[in-house]
């Protein structure tokens, strides 16, 4: 009986072991994959020269990958820097001012928001955000824009990840202990003074969390950019000009012109550009996270 | 020259505070105070004039009302919605429940040692600080000088000088209540709460605690909630015994704990229950 129960217990336990392993497994072979099956344009080109030319004309054998880069961080920067303060001080104010009652609505709300298709927000992007940026707020800055641009892609992206960092910070604010604001308040702060001082700081950890979650879920973000950026290949100049990210890239053109020699390759460069940036990016924020642990011990 | 001295003390008029100027009241008083969570009537028709500088401790059984009581003075019940009160509180002559009453400088009047000490997210030296910082004290020197000085007057300083910068929640728990108690008086209040500020705490550390309390209160008007009646018994100068909301009995530490009045009070300081 007993010798029965072990053995279930030690089966139970390796099959455990060995999925998660396999899980963990997946993550190299994607990335050696792309890398294989990348190689022969590395070869021929040289990494260095992929990453540093914007050059593409992949009927004369010219794969610059610059302007694909600078495109995927320049639309990704532009929709953190717009979603970052406006989902903290949304989940400030749900979490710390708002009733229980609008606490339970807008949750609903916020859980609402992040199922919507990627794809709506494209539509809804090319039919509100494009035709104001090139009708009513670039002709303030430059001489013309089609609307499609840089911004467009960052503003779409932006109001598809504060959801998700909203319902993260929502969390993460309401992990901070009762008495800690109790004790601050006590000592004649302000809610706001409390917010500032004791709420954001000892949930400085969990902020940097949802950024970086939200950063990873912006890099791969395809259709919708893919809809209001315009897909033009140079690098662009300004927040109005037309930009060409990665996933864009591969989306446009996987499975078409499959004959042009090298293609292939390229796109597969392509998707392994983007699995490495992605990974350096968390790693260098796991990185940060324990520093941030070791120093200040929140 | 001995009886000279002694002469002018007493000439000497009694010390009033310039924090309530004209105000013949102790520094808390309580009259007719009710509170309902939702439908229940916790707190029932509390009125309790609390001495100045002295101990006042509060005891009853368990779930009697009295951190409830203890955190009316300090108006923590605010954010939450449920929580009605009726009746008034007059923190040095003021209505803190009227309803222009303004909450953060009723709260810098008091010092609040919670359960469970309670760190803010910071260094030691920022610990300490914090309250003047708040309220708009301002330069390096200044500020080190009160961290010193209130530091040293919870007996931390030796302890702690050497890593003032620091995080607070590296101190052992013992520790972290001296700092909380000091971050307390850093903003010089004029009354201390304890709500069983000693529970979680190990013997050595909560007798340090006491004795930080006795020392204290010739300066500061303390108000502990304990459910150790021996606490009570070792540093009350007044006992408050509360019982289902109600309050049964309030005296000196003496008359309650030698004579109580109330058969409950007497029942409960014997054992009867707790």
């Amino acid at each position: 009986m007993l010798k029965g129960r072990l053995r279930k217990d030690r089966i139970a336990r390796h099959y455990m072991l060995t999925v998660t392993i396999l899980s963990m497994f997946v993550l190299v072979l994607i990335g050696v994959g792309l890398l294989v099956k990348s190689l022969p344009i590395i070869q021929e080109k040289g990494l260095w020269t992929l990453v540093s030319t914007s050059n593409w004309r992949p009927f004369k054998g010219d794969f610059g990958f610059a302007s694909y880069i600078v495109s995927t961080l320049y639309v990704t920067g532009i929709a953190i820097s717009i979603a970052l303060p406006l989902s903290l001080l949304t989940s400030i104010y749900i979490i710390e001012y708002a009733s229980p009652k609008i606490l339970r609505a807008f949750s609903s709300v916020v859980d609402l928001l992040s199922g919507i298709p990627p794809v709506i927000y494209g539509v809804w992007g090319t039919l509100t955000i494009v035709p104001f940026i090139s009708e009513t707020l670039a002709p303030h800055f430059v001489e013309f824009s089609t609307g499609y641009s840089a911004l467009a892609g960052g503003v779409v992206l932006a109001i598809m990840i504060i959801p998700l960092i909203i319902s993260i910070l929502m969390e993460v604010f309401g992990a901070v202990p009762k008495e800690m604001r109790e004790a601050s308040m006590s000592l004649g702060a302000t809610k706001w003074q409390t917010v500032k001082k004791v709420v954001v700081r000892k949930s400085i950890p969990g902020i940097v969390a949802a950024v970086v979650l939200a950063i990873s879920r912006a890099f791969g973000e395809t259709i919708a950019v893919l809809m209001v950026c315009g897909n033009f290949t140079d690098l662009p100049k300004s927040i109005f000009d037309a930009c060409y990210p990665l996933p864009a890239l591969i989306a446009n053109n996987y499975g078409e012109m499959m004959s042009v020699p090298k293609y292939e390759s390229a796109l597969m460069f392509a998707a392994f550009l983007l699995f490495f940036i992605i990974v350096v990016f968390n790693v260098i924020s796991r990185i940060v996270l324990i520093q941030i642990d070791k120093r200040y011990q929140l | 020259m001995e009886i000279l001295t002694e002469t002018l003390i007493k000439v000497q008029p009694k010390q009033t505070r310039s924090s309530k100027p004209g105000c013949d009241k102790p520094h808390i008083e309580v009259e007719k105070l009710n509170l309902y969570i939702q439908d229940n009537h916790i707190l029932k028709n509390i009125s309790l004039s609390i001495p100045d500088k002295s101990i006042t401790c509060i005891i009853g059984p368990s779930g009697c009302g009295k951190t409830t009581l203890l955190r009316t003075f300090n108006r923590l019940h605010d954010d939450n919605v449920d929580v009605r009160i009726t009746g008034k509180l007059f923190v040095d002559c003021e209505d803190i429940y009227a309803k222009d009453a303004e909450v953060t400088h009723i709260r810098k009047k008091m010092g609040l040692l919670a359960q469970r000490p309670c760190s803010l997210p910071m260094s030691i030296l920022d610990n300490v600080v914090y309250g003047p910082r708040l309220h708009g004290i301002r330069g390096k020197h200044k500020l080190h000088e009160i961290a010193y000085h209130q530091l040293s007057a919870v007996g931390l300083w030796d302890e702690v000088k050497d890593r003032l910068k620091s995080p607070a929640s590296k101190l052992s728990i013992g520790q972290q209540q001296r700092l909380c108690l000091a971050r307390g008086l850093a903003v010089e209040p004029d009354i201390i709460l304890g709500d069983e500020a000693t529970s979680a705490l190990d013997p050595i550390s909560s007798k340090t605690i006491e004795e930080l309390f006795v020392s204290l209160k010739d300066k500061y008007t303390i108000v502990l909630v304990t459910h150790t009646l021996r606490q009570a018994k070792r540093i009350a100068d007044y006992v408050a015994f509360m019982y289902m909301g109600e309050l049964i009995e309030f005296g000196t530490a003496d008359q309650v704990f030698n004579n109580p009045k109330h058969k409950l009070t007497q029942e409960y300081i014997s054992g009867g229950f707790s």
